[in-house]
């Protein structure tokens, strides 16, 4: 790999909290090298604005390597910036050129509220989980963990859908601002493993109606959600949430 | 010394004795009860919802967005426990073994075997609750070997276990948040503990987005809070892991246990400039498939693929024949920085050692596929393609996440890999009930230093937390608690809470009122500098005794000149990051102390000064069979106490895994 270092030029949002309005600033940063990644070139950023006497950019990070779902920047109009399959804190400077401008927004939708700057407020993604994301299985109550045999074909696609990270990503794409991805992802995780089975209809219920309570959009399939998700979580899954959906309702006795 | 609450008896008896002995609190007494729990990773997320799901009311807490962040959610490779499914020779004493000879020695037999005990009631739990392991054709549950270890014990999601994990804790968790027993509070950082007649009562947290300093009571307090590895800063943690909660106890009374034990993980992506904000690992599962090599020639700038095999030095199976590349972390870490010292590194800084699947790739899994697929002689392309598939399988997600950072195809050439600082043994000092010295007061997890000893083996900090959370706690808690039934809620405007909250806000103004010119940022640099060059993988008594005076002139420093921009009563992480830093300072001198004090090697403790001819750790039981409990006296002081370790079942020798 050859690299390189690149002279950029920053577009960013600022807002200071949630009660006012916010508006992009533009920044300079020099010498960035492409081995370093997104996340580390704002911390060049903001050392550089920080001895200047100004206030850094506020964004959310935790893990760094794509797994913890908190980074959320929306980078020249896509969720986690230009490489498919990736997290902002894995997107890496080798992406872009020297002289680039770079335009960064936070995540846009009505149900994720602007805290400060880059950071947003994704506890609605929390409570629909609350509304059901779950097996009830008291700790201690539970059988050998090889007494029920699962298909490892479904057992597969369990975790596949389970690999979401809860970014947000699809919600930001999504023009309606749906977070079917999301739940659907969720739905069908537990809806494929035997012991999902008993809460099936209850939960694929229960967890679509906080998701409309919470104020996100409805899914019209424009399939932007998959296109952006890092963790490549499939659309399938939204086929599986309909038809989950559809039979609980025709069958529940709570309808 | 304070009294580990060891109970006589046979050592296989002993949690079963004492689960039969214990006080027990009845359901509507438990209603009465509050427990805040900070944390919500592994340890704070499963101890939640199983005293929720007794009925205790509790209060979680983490700095995170959200709970299901926790940097459990990071861990890799797997989860041990002794369930002996692959029938080759698996027991609760086999798994109790390893983990005392891996953590050195230097573990209570009486912790671990408990934890051998209740491993297997994990992983029953955690299928319950759906977490989706891997599993074979037949649909069973699949395993893997990890290091220090013979047997397949590992039960694993891809390289996704922990995030799989916590996932489900996480949504157990919720489901009592849902129903009211749990009250979640997140982007709140715990910033003192607030005692009242000796007893722990509550803390003092600051709510991160707006600033405020809020009061909660508890009728005693889980400090869930995880390991201290960002003390060097650079490191496998997670950006925000820090040692605030666990060194606020610390100041409180709380005493820290063997800080000085830190595990430096072998396969980790090389740093490659200063830019560099953190570490990633490479899980230690990769060690099942991968062969660890440097050239046989010393500055040998070939290319990987273009030195033939009798040409490349496989240093641990040439070492380490009977373990190979699955000997201890410890081991391995030691081994790879001999052989990048002595001129064999590779890479463009000369500190990397090759890890390579290619032979697995063909010979193992590329040879199994041809077979099952019915193909007689299968040539190398074939061979290839065919173990690509599996070992994408298996590791898939390491290998995507590899190529993103480094930009090489770990599937055509063999990964760069460095030691890096990983996990912390030590912490807070615990007895066998999980309860500091601090009556009320409890740490789980990666924060107590209670079950590894001097190196923790793989895959077993995954199963430590999630013991300490869903199978201890419960019951450990009940026998405090049941005294505390007629204890009413204290209000908090109890003179203890007012105290604590001004101290903690006379501290924030202090920081805040320094407008020096350097940023929080380069002096947590320099700390992790002065502690990787002479408290990290090797240590010597004179550079210990430079590093205590380097650190002490660092934190006059640090309150001299430190700049952090911004208003208290907003959303401030540099303010949040200065805090850590300043607690980070206090703690890297405690453990430059104690690798000072304790005169020999042993598990991650390496002193140069103590090792066998040909470079192996070397202990000093007849001086340091002990857990170090530092007891923090005032500014730059500790006073010292010994738990002495008593070996009764397992006799201590030099471990060997050759
Ligand atoms: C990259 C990586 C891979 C790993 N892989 C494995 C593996 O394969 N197998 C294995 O067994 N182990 C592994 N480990 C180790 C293991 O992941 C950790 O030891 C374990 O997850 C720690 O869990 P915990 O619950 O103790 O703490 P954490 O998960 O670190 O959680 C800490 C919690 O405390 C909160 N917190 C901290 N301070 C405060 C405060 N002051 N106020 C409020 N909240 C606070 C945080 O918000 C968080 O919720 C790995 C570690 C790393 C770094
Ligand atoms: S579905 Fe994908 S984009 Fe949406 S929250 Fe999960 S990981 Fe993020
Ligand atoms: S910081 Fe954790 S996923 Fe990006």
């Amino acid at each position: 790999m050859e690299h390189y270092t690149m002279n950029l030029t920053l577009k960013v949002w600022k807002q200071k909290n949630a009660n006012t309005a916010g508006s992009f600033e533009t920044y300079q940063v020099k010498d960035i090298s492409s081995e370093m990644s997104f996340l580390e070139m704002f911390d060049v950023l903001n050392e550089q604005l920080i001895r200047e006497g100004k206030e850094p950019i506020a964004f959310d990070h935790d893990c760094r390597e794509g797994i913890c779902g908190m980074c959320s920047m929306y980078i020249n109009g896509r969720p986690h910036g230009p490489w498919h399959g990736t997290t902002t804190c894995q997107l890496h400077m080798r992406a872009f050129k020297d002289g680039d401008t770079i335009v960064v927004e936070p995540w846009r939708a009505n149900a994720f509220p602007v805290v400060k700057d880059l950071v947003v407020d994704r506890t609605s993604f929390d409570r629909i989980i609350q509304a059901g994301g779950y097996i009830s299985a008291n700790t201690g109550s539970a059988v050998d963990g090889n007494a029920i045999p699962i298909d490892k074909n479904k057992a597969d696609k369990a975790f596949a859908a389970a690999a979401c990270i809860g970014c947000g990503a699809c919600v930001a794409a999504c023009k309606n601002s749906s977070a079917m991805l999301f739940v659907s992802a969720k739905v069908s995780h537990l809806a494929l493993l035997p012991q999902g089975e008993v809460e099936r209809k209850s939960r694929v219920l229960n967890m679509v109606s906080q998701m409309d309570k919470e104020g996100f959009g409805s899914c019209t399939f424009t399939q932007a959600c998959e296109a952006v998700c890092p963790k490549e979580i499939s659309v399938s899954n939204i086929s599986r949430l309909n038809g989950e959906y559809i039979i609980a309702g025709l069958t529940s006795e709570n309808s | 010394m304070f009294d580990s609450k060891i109970r006589a008896g046979k050592l296989e008896e002993k949690w079963v004795d004492y689960k039969g002995h214990c006080k027990l609190v009845n359901p509507a007494n438990k209603r009465k009860l509050e427990i805040i729990i900070v944390g919500t990773g592994l340890a704070g997320a499963s101890a939640a919802a199983a005293l929720a799901e007794q009925g205790y009311k509790v209060k979680a807490f983490c700095f995170q967005d959200s709970p299901r962040r926790a940097h459990s959610i990071a861990a890799q490779g797997g989860i041990n426990a002794a369930k002996n499914y692959q029938n080759d020779g698996d027991s609760v004493f086999r798994l109790f073994y390893d983990t005392i000879k891996g953590g050195d020695y230097r573990a209570r037999e009486a912790n671990v075997h408990r934890l051998a005990e209740v491993s297997a009631n994990i992983i029953d739990q955690c299928v319950a609750q759906g977490v989706p392991f891997a599993r074979e054709y037949g649909g069973l549950l699949n395993n893997r070997s990890f290091g220090g270890t013979q047997v397949k014990r590992t039960f694993y999601a891809a390289g996704q276990t922990g995030q799989q994990l916590l996932i489900g804790a996480y949504q157990a968790m919720e489901r009592q948040v849902a129903l009211g027993n749990v009250t979640m509070y997140n982007r709140h950082e715990m910033l003192e503990v607030v005692l009242i007649d000796g007893k722990a009562r509550g803390i003092i947290a600051r709510d991160l987005v707006s600033g405020k300093l809020e009061r909660h009571f508890g009728h005693a307090v889980l400090l869930c809070t995880g390991g201290y590895g960002n003390v060097f800063y650079l490191s496998t943690n997670a950006m925000g892991s820090n040692v605030t909660a666990a060194w606020k106890a610390h100041r409180k009374g709380a005493l820290f246990a063997n800080p000085c034990f830190t595990q430096i993980h072998p396969t980790c992506i090389p740093v490659t400039g200063d830019h560099q904000s953190k570490l990633t690992l490479m899980s230690e599962s990769l060690r099942n498939d991968g062969r660890i090599w440097v050239p046989k020639k010393q500055n040998d700038t070939r290319k990987a693929n273009d030195i033939p095999e009798e040409e490349r030095d496989y240093f641990l199976e040439r070492r380490y024949p009977a373990f190979g590349n699955l000997v201890p972390r410890d081991v391995a870490s030691r081994a790879a920085k001999e052989r990048c010292d002595a001129g064999y590194g590779v890479g463009t800084t000369k500190q990397a050692v090759y890890l390579d699947f290619r032979y697995n790739l063909i010979n193992k899994y590329g040879r199994a596929e041809a077979s099952k697929k019915g193909i007689h002689n299968p040539d190398e392309a074939t061979l290839v393609a065919f173990g690509k598939e599996v070992v994408k399988e298996e590791y898939g997600n390491l290998f995507d996440m590899y190529e993103k950072i480094t930009g090489e195809n770990p599937y055509e050439v063999p990964m760069r890999i460095y030691p890096a600082v990983h996990y912390t043994m030590g912490g807070l000092w615990v007895d066998y009930e999980l309860m500091t010295n601090v009556p009320g007061l409890y740490s789980l997890g990666e924060a107590n230093f209670s079950d590894h000893g001097a190196n923790r083996l793989g895959a077993s900090a995954l199963m430590q937390g999630l013991a300490d959370g869903y199978f201890v706690i419960p019951y450990t808690i009940g026998n405090y608690l049941a005294d505390e039934i007629a204890t009413k809620p204290i209000p908090t405007s109890h003179e203890a809470f007012e105290a604590a909250e001004r101290n903690v806000s006379d501290r924030i103004s202090t920081l805040m009122n320094i407008r020096g010119k350097q940023t929080v940022e380069s002096f947590h640099k320099r700390l992790g500098k002065i502690m990787w060059e002479k408290c990290g993988m090797a240590r010597n008594a004179q550079g210990l005794q430079e590093a205590v005076k380097e650190i002490q002139a660092l934190k006059k420093e640090f309150w001299n000149d430190v700049r952090i921009p911004g208003d208290i009563n907003e959303m401030n992480p540099e303010l949040d990051k200065a805090g850590r830093v300043a607690d980070f300072i206090e703690l890297g001198e405690l453990m430059c102390i104690d690798a000072m004090e304790r005169n020999e090697s042993c598990g991650g403790h390496f002193r140069e000064e103590y090792q066998t001819p040909d470079g192996e750790a070397l202990r000093q039981d007849d001086q340091y069979m002990y857990v170090a409990a530092w007891e923090m006296k005032g500014e730059h002081q500790w006073q010292l106490h010994k738990e002495e370790l008593k070996y009764e079942v397992i006799k201590p020798t030099q471990r060997n895994y050759k």
